[in-house]
């Protein structure tokens, strides 16, 4: 099953209380609420453990997402953007996030760099709708992915440190 | 100057000339007008209307009225279209929102120098010159987004060639996320439609007829699987997502035309559910009652509708279906096992040896899994303020 760090990480989360999806008009608003609470508690914890691994807004609907993960590996800080939308099944099926910037560079991603889940991820998440929110999918979908993915790709030479250009904030 | 959207515009139009172009290559046949059953060899269709001569089907130039929605263009899908296409359908709608690439060359029907093409331009394209009587729409986007959801919903309702709601939709998705927002379509609208699907492993795959209300809907249970005899810890994934052959997706894609001609031309029997299992050579079929605590309100008031229609003898049918294929369970697999725990409340479900469900969800899901971290109070501050906290972190 999922390993302990996650398992510990995930249940530091607030869980989600309000079953809606972006076409639910106002009680999806409730919903984007407890999203946005739920990942300024994440980020929180993340900052205090000293990991902290992503940042993320979304447009006023709420129904794209956008923003950067990075990934430490020999003391080099790898940075990705990362976007998704939120499906109109949502939450019933989680949101799909892409690391458009890696598409094609690996075999563990579906089209457009959607991120390629482990086993474990669907059934929990059915288990937990509506209770999972998108911080959550962060840390049970995209961190392992990160932890698993990035060193391999950095030893295969397809990603590359780059020094942050002007243009990054 | 030309606004951006103006570009895009012209974009799509010279893809779908491209795509025209390179599917055009050799003479064309000239449209017809009418199905004739003369045998001659310039007659397109005088092996298909031999069906009626055989009395398979009665009335085989019936399927020149029918139109056909396939989501999904893919391996399955493609597959699909241009078999309805060579069949003489009346009308194909086609979706999809991915590029034809060269990784998708160990599949069928698209061709190497299609690369690039969106799936449904290409589609279209090789379909409209195999059989010029075919009327297509093909619609370049991802269904499962909010905007692209309901002209989804509003092309499936008035999509037929007589402007009204198409004669069936068939899922030849690829994912979970799609199957749902196919499902959530068709229990709104009250929609027919045939669910496909072939495993990641690429060795099992299965089709279902989903009539909202009466048979289980996409929703009802948790995804069913064919049980491939692969032990589950011996499966590696490390390094690919997912496998495909052609063999599987072909004979889904023929599983999934065969019942919907079926269905349209009314002859034989519609599997409710169809899986496949190529390691074995095994077929499960079973019928598949919807359930009542499914999770879609659309659903469960078709099934309330369907409750207060007088019973025909169509709906008995069903039933018939449950006997088991294996009758000594070869498979060793009963419902009560370690990844089904015995709350799961599958007793609706009758399940035909062979067919599980992919994963077990409690019924009283009251209970979350263990956290400490609570559950996020009502917050005194507004969206916009949460928003902007967010983003000056
Ligand atoms: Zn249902």
């Amino acid at each position: 099953m999922v390993d302990e760090s996650t398992k510990k990480t995930l249940s530091s989360i607030p869980l989600l209380q309000t079953k809606a999806g972006p076409r639910d008009k106002e009680l999806w608003v409730n919903r984007l609420k407890e999203e946005y609470q739920a990942l300024i508690k994440y980020v929180q914890n993340n900052k205090a453990a000293d990991n902290d691994w992503f940042r993320l807004e979304s447009d006023k609907t709420g129904t794209k997402w956008f923003g950067k993960c990075w990934y430490v590996h020999n003391l080099l800080k790898y940075e990705f953007d990362l976007e998704f939308d939120i499906p109109v099944t949502y939450p019933t099926t989680a949101p799909e996030l892409a690391l458009p910037g890696l598409d094609g560079k690996t075999a563990k991603m579906y089209r457009g760099g959607k991120i390629c889940l482990t086993d474990h991820f669907k059934p929990l998440w059915a288990r937990n709708v509506p209770r999972f929110g998108i911080a959550h999918a962060m840390a049970l979908g995209l961190g392992p992915w990160l932890a698993v993915e990035i060193p391999e790709l950095i030893e295969r030479g397809v990603i590359t440190y780059q020094e942050k250009s002007e243009e990054a904030k | 100057m030309s606004t951006v959207a103006e570009l895009q515009k012209k974009v799509k139009e010279l893809e779908a000339q491209l795509a025209a172009v390179q599917g055009n290559a050799g003479p064309v046949r000239q449209k017809i007008d009418v199905m004739s059953s003369e045998v001659v060899d310039s007659n397109p269709y005088s092996r298909l209307m031999a069906l009626k001569r055989m009395g398979i089907v009665n009335n085989y130039e019936k399927i020149r009225e029918m139109s056909v929605a396939v989501v999904g263009v893919g391996g399955v899908g493609s597959v699909t279209a241009e078999m309805l296409t060579r069949c003489g359908i009346g009308k194909l709608i086609l979706f999809d929102y991915d590029k034809v690439e060269l990784a998708n060359m160990n599949r069928l029907f698209f061709q190497p120098h299609q690369a690039g093409l969106s799936k449904v331009d290409a589609a279209a394209a090789t379909l409209q010159n195999i059989n010029p009587d075919v009327a297509i729409d093909a619609y370049n986007y991802n269904i499962t987004t909010v905007d692209n959801f309901q002209k989804f919903c509003d092309t499936i309702r008035t999509g037929s060639l007589t402007g009204g709601p198409v004669d069936i939709v068939l899922s030849c998705v690829d994912n979970f996320e799609a199957r749902m927002a196919i499902n959530t379509a068709c229990n709104e609208l009250n929609q027919k439609w045939f669910e496909s699907g072939v495993s990641e492993n690429a060795v099992s795959g299965h089709i279902q007829f989903i009539v909202p209300g009466e048979t289980a809907c996409f929703a009802c249970a948790p995804p069913l699987v064919v049980a491939s005899k692969i032990d589950e810890k011996t499966l590696k994934r490390e390094g690919v997502c997912a496998a495909s052959l052609p063999t599987t997706m072909g004979i889904v894609a023929g599983f999934l035309v065969q019942n919907t001609l079926k269905y349209l031309l009314e002859f034989g029997t519609v599997s409710h559910y169809l899986g496949y299992s190529a390691l074995t050579d095994f077929f499960p079929t079973m019928g598949l009652k919807p359930n009542p605590q499914c999770d879609d309100r659309f659903c469960r008031a078709r099934q309330t509708e369907y409750k207060a229609r007088p019973v025909v003898e169509l709906a008995t049918e069903v039933t018939e279906d449950l006997t088991p294929v294996h009758a000594d369970n070869e498979w060793g697999i009963s419902l009560v096992d370690e990844n089904i725990p015995e709350e799961e409340d599958t007793s609706n479900l009758k399940l035909v040896d062979g067919v599980q469900v992919a994963y077990s969800v409690p019924v009283d899901s009251s209970t979350p899994e263990s956290s400490t971290g609570g559950a996020v109070a009502a917050s005194e501050l507004s969206l916009e303020e949460l928003m902007q906290q967010m983003k000056s972190m």
